[in-house]
């Protein structure tokens, strides 16, 4: 059974004589998807981060897909794709963003012994579900050749069936969208409390926030040249607004490497070093930019 | 091959995600062991579909998805919510609530 036998109403000739419960190829597409699944679902709950348990559960839902056009379910099965990792797992990637991808999980039980208890408590649901449903089907699968081929094709029998036998389910269905698009749309909504910045606005804050001006540069030095390394201001003292932000924040700003520079300085001869020429200003408190003019420190 | 495998497989993936939901503290995560449930419900139905030989397992199916999809709209907002006035995603967090 392949996709075009189910797709082609003419191919259903051929379908319908062909073995439509399986066989040895249905058997390895079970066994490949099954074993990709459950590694994925384990791979969900077992994670550290958020977005590790997207990916996973992604491929769990493309194997998933794969199963279900097996089962002759080929409208489903594309259904999947297209909706299910496609749309719905798309938007928890962007809210994952949204909320922060660093977001880990705390290993902290606020109610204890919860974690052994919801441990114990699946592996008996398991097992129970597993030995419930284990004999359900005693005689082998009918298939769906004769349903998909009265119709023409399995989605065409699917959409005669949603809009005769469950038509009133398919209008309740619009209803529940409208209202879950209309609720999202409510609880996402925020309401402004400081005015929308402006290019006006933006510009007097800027003027107004002491520096006009764009940020110093990072320094280029003889030996060292990368954002990591502060610059150095006429004075000598170091202008830490230089760095990145995100880099200071990490920790991993550089200091003056004085003795990186003396050593270049000496090989020069007679070229006096920047700090011995630092040193010999002390009234350049003008010079220093008002944002960061306290905390750059002096290098004597 | 009977169509007990499948049935199996889906148990298996229920009992899964019914652990994700009990064990993750993350919102998102429990969230997504929720979907994950869903799933093996669908697999449910369409290998019951395939097995009676009715298109009925696969519309119910799709219903399914169609009610997944408005829940996860209505679910991510809320967790978008929370977090822009607790700056947490887990569950753990939202308990003005508990007595």
């Amino acid at each position: 059974m392949n996709v075009t036998q189910l797709f082609l109403p003419g191919a259903h000739a051929a379908a319908a004589t062909s073995s439509t419960t399986g066989g040895t190829g249905n058997e390895v597409i079970f066994w490949i998807c099954a074993v990709i699944a459950v590694a994925g679902a384990l791979g969900l709950v077992l994670s550290r981060r958020a977005v590790h348990s997207a990916l996973w559960i992604a491929m769990t839902m493309i194997s998933l897909a794969v199963l279900y056009v097996a089962q002759q379910g080929i409208f489903v099965g594309i259904v999947q794709v297209v909706v299910y990792t496609g749309a719905i797992m798309m938007l928890f990637l962007f809210v994952l963003m949204i909320v922060g991808v660093d977001a880990s999980d705390s290993l902290v039980e606020t109610i204890k012994g919860q974690r052994w208890i919801a441990i114990v408590g699946s592996l008996g649901l398991g097992g129970l579900l597993v030995f419930g449903v284990a004999d359900a089907f005693v005689q082998p699968p009918v298939g769906l050749t004769a349903a998909n081929a009265a119709h023409g094709s399995n989605p065409r029998g699917i959409a005669i069936e949603l809009f005769s036998n469950w038509v009133l389910v398919f209008e309740v269905t619009s209803a529940l969208l409208i209202t879950s698009a209309v609720g999202a749309m409510v609880l996402a909504h925020r309401e402004r409390i400081f005015p929308k910045l402006s290019q006006r606005l933006q510009s007097q804050a800027r003027v107004q926030s002491g520096r006009a001006n764009q940020l110093p540069v990072p320094g280029v030095y003889a030996r060292h040249n990368a954002v990591d390394t502060p610059a150095i201001r006429p004075d000598g003292t170091l202008a830490p607004s230089s760095v990145p932000a995100a880099l200071q924040a990490r920790g991993i700003s550089r200091g003056l490497d004085t003795g990186d520079i003396d050593e270049v300085a000496s090989g020069m001869a007679g070229a006096p070093s920047v700090v011995a020429r630092g040193t010999g200003i002390e009234s350049t408190s003008e010079l220093t930019d008002a944002t960061d003019g306290n905390d750059g420190e002096v290098q004597s | 091959m009977t169509s007990n495998a499948y049935l199996v497989l889906a148990a298996i993936l229920f009992t899964i995600g019914g652990a994700g939901v009990l064990l993750r503290r993350n919102a998102i995560v429990a969230f997504l062991s929720v979907e994950l449930m869903l799933n093996a419900s669908n697999l449910a139905f369409i290998t019951a579909a395939h097995q009676w030989g009715t298109l009925t397992g696969q519309v119910v199916a799709f219903f399914v998805m169609v009610v997944a999809a408005a829940e996860v709209v209505v679910g991510l907002a809320i967790i978008v919510t929370v977090f822009r006035t607790r700056r947490s995603a887990s569950v753990d967090e939202s308990s003005l609530l508990r007595w």
